[in-house]
């Protein structure tokens, strides 16, 4: 953490931050996706007026194919990145994402790296409805071969962008919708940071909440509230759920004995699920409680705000999980 | 490959391509004939769609690229890689799944890629590679050079929707890309007409690209129809879509008997057996005195002892470690990309 930097920029920016640096540092690095140039979204705005149409170019709506021809570029020596706008739009791209560009390498006996990032925003972001709030995650990670990126500050946002398109692997990076348009202090120089290494947001030594994404600062939210009644929570975002950063949380887990996974996914085989039968094979000796899972309701995201609420994960959700884990 | 070529007396420049053309298209036949048997008789791992009848096609379209030039190709590939330059060795190999393999045994016919050869790797999904091969033909572009990519795919991928895609961004990025439609007749067990509207070679009308019906069983009149989309989209002047008409003479894939039935004619069969693109073009070069019968039949005979040479080659080759199932899913380094 940089918290001695007084630069407050807003997510999206820090996200386009990190892509500037990399397009800067690599002529080769290329930005595409649909209209990328006035970007709905964000990220990529502006960019073209630094580095020309050529490396900022405009696509058809044809996922598939542009997240195809992403993986026959890169072998060829270009580094590309595609801005897929909505985390839905992957599965209009599922066979050339998860069985060409996550295969691709394996299956050729490791003869090609394929360096390239897929971003999106994604997640629900106040009635997107069913089909603009998907969150991918959970399925991505049992497609082996991509590695998957979920950022929660603006600070992680930026040294993540330009960690994901160095790696020489097809990188998918989620940025939570609800999380764009939040502020947090970021350095103006580049800076990477690794992926597979999670970070404290705060420290704790009661229970072990591990939160992604924009549950994060939810998870805060509920830590700070339970510091008052004496509950010391501490909060752990894995910030990469592929490769994820295990040893810290059997670490974490280790020294409070309890553990609360809240993934803003729905329930079944969750990064949440995922996390917690982790914690449970390789940490069983250090619990003290049955540990807690806090993901969304097993249906598609509904439009109306009630039902929305209804299904999502909520500040009292994360709450009622904390203390079951206590009593 | 273990095999010598054969001395062909006094043969230079468009004769000598023409015999390499006529050996290349033997390598498939026999490399191809060898599979059917050794699946027979239970000695591949898997299943395996062979190239016979076709050869023409690969043949044709690969003596007209430069080894810069790129594919990408299907789950009937084999013969696009022998055209392209591939080892039958270690093609053998990675068809017994054994070390020596182009992949190490880890992608099998279906998968199999040589980056250094420009050869992108078949595909198992039908129109698999069509955007991939479009991507390759962009970065490429992108990147300076004047590498063509063709991109072969079958009549049944032309209903594929990333076919009609990537059609479009070929054209809207005049990118240097050859699509090169394989139409054998049948998708799978149904005739292609039953499912197919209108001809392939007109899809990439509406999109500008211009479209070119071969006759795929001529091996001659494919270089040369490849060598002008090739020449066009090395000048910049954007993609090109071909129509190889021709008919593949063992089903879908090996075994298929096992289940398909009869499904087509046998006149259809006879006809186009008699039709049989390597024979047509061994008895052309030999009327044109490019060859001798006795050059033509010893030619085979190194190509079918060259097939019998892989088998072995694959057959003395170990199997992978179990381990390195565990390896290569991720670049640990940056190690630079395909050149």
């Amino acid at each position: 953490m940089n918290a001695t930097i007084e630069r407050p920029t807003y997510f999206i920016n820090a996200m386009k931050e990190g892509l500037h640096a990399a397009m800067a540092e690599d002529e080769r690095v290329v930005v595409i996706g649909e209209d990328v140039d006035r970007s709905v979204i964000g990220a990529t705005r502006g960019l073209s007026a630094d580095f020309g149409r050529d490396r900022v170019r405009n696509t058809p709506i044809s996922e598939a194919t542009f997240v195809g021809a992403c993986v026959g570029a890169a072998a060829v020596g270009l580094r590309p990145v595609v801005d897929l706008m909505v985390g839905s739009f992957f599965y209009v791209a599922m066979d050339q994402l998860a069985d060409q560009a996550a295969k691709l390498r394996y299956m050729s006996g490791g003869q090609v790296d394929l360096p390239i990032v897929y971003f999106a925003a994604t997640g629900p972001s106040g009635s997107g409805a069913a089909q603009h709030s998907e969150n991918l995650h959970p399925m991505l990670m049992n497609v082996a071969g991509l590695k998957i990126v979920m950022p929660s500050t603006p600070y992680d946002a930026k040294g993540l962008m330009l960690s994901a398109i160095r790696d020489p692997n097809p990188v998918v990076y989620l940025q939570d919708f609800v999380l764009g348009g939040t502020k947090g202090n970021v350095p103006e120089a580049p800076y990477a940071i690794p992926l597979g290494v999670g970070d404290i947001k705060k420290h704790g030594t009661d229970v072990t909440v591990v939160a992604i994404g924009a549950t994060v600062p939810k998870a805060l939210k509920v830590a700070r509230a339970l510091e008052k009644d004496g509950i010391s929570v501490e909060v752990l975002d894995p910030r990469t759920l592929v490769p994820l950063d295990k040893g810290l949380i059997l670490e974490s887990v280790g020294r409070t004995g309890r553990l609360v996974v809240v993934d803003s996914a729905r329930l079944t085989c969750s990064a949440a699920s995922e996390i917690t039968a982790m914690v449970v094979e390789n940490g069983f000796d250090t619990l003290k409680a049955a540990p807690q899972r806090v993901a969304w309701e097993d249906v598609p995201v509904p439009f109306s705000p009630p039902l929305e609420k209804r299904v999502l994960v909520q500040e009292p959700d994360i709450l009622n999980a904390i203390l079951k884990t206590l009593s | 490959m273990t095999t010598q070529p054969v001395q062909v007396e006094n043969q230079t420049g468009p004769d000598a391509a023409k015999t390499a053309m006529l050996r290349t298209m033997i390598r498939i036949r026999r490399f191809e004939e060898k599979l059917a048997w050794l699946f027979k008789r239970g000695q591949l791992p898997g299943f395996v769609h062979l190239y016979l009848g076709e050869e023409a096609v690969a043949v044709g379209v690969c003596a007209a690229l430069r080894p810069d030039d790129r594919i990408t190709s299907t789950h009937r590939g084999h013969g696009h890689l022998i055209a392209k330059g591939a080892s039958i060795d270690k093609m053998m190999a990675e068809l017994y799944g054994r070390v020596d393999g182009y992949c190490r045994g880890k992608g099998g016919s279906m998968h199999i890629v040589s980056f250094e050869l420009g050869i992108m790797g078949t595909n198992g999904i039908v129109g698999g590679g069509i955007p991939i091969g479009t991507g390759s033909a962009w970065g490429d572009k992108q990147l300076g050079r004047d590498s063509v990519t063709v991109v072969f795919f079958g009549d049944g991928a032309s209903n594929q929707g990333v076919f009609f895609e990537s059609m479009n961004l070929a054209a809207i990025w005049n990118l240097p890309v050859v699509f090169v439609c394989e139409n054998n007749g049948y998708t799978e067990w149904t005739p292609t007409h039953e499912l197919t509207a209108g001809r392939i070679v007109d899809r990439g009308t509406p999109m500008g690209i211009p479209g070119e019906q071969v006759d795929g069983n001529d091996v001659e009149a494919m270089r040369d129809a490849t060598a002008r989309a090739v020449a066009r989209a090395r000048a910049g002047g954007g993609p090109t879509l071909i129509e190889a008409r021709t008919y593949r003479w063992h089903g879908h894939n090996e075994g298929e008997e096992a289940f398909a039935g009869d499904y087509r004619p046998q006149s259809e069969q006879d006809e186009w057996r008699g039709r049989d693109p390597i024979a047509a073009y061994g008895r052309t070069l030999v009327e044109e005195g490019v060859l001798s019968q006795a050059d033509w039949d010893a030619i085979d005979a190194e190509e079918s002892a060259g097939v019998e040479a892989a088998v072995e080659f694959a057959a003395a080759s170990p199997f992978p470690d179990p381990e390195e199932a565990l390896q290569d899913l991720f670049a640990a380094t940056p190690k630079g990309s395909m050149r």
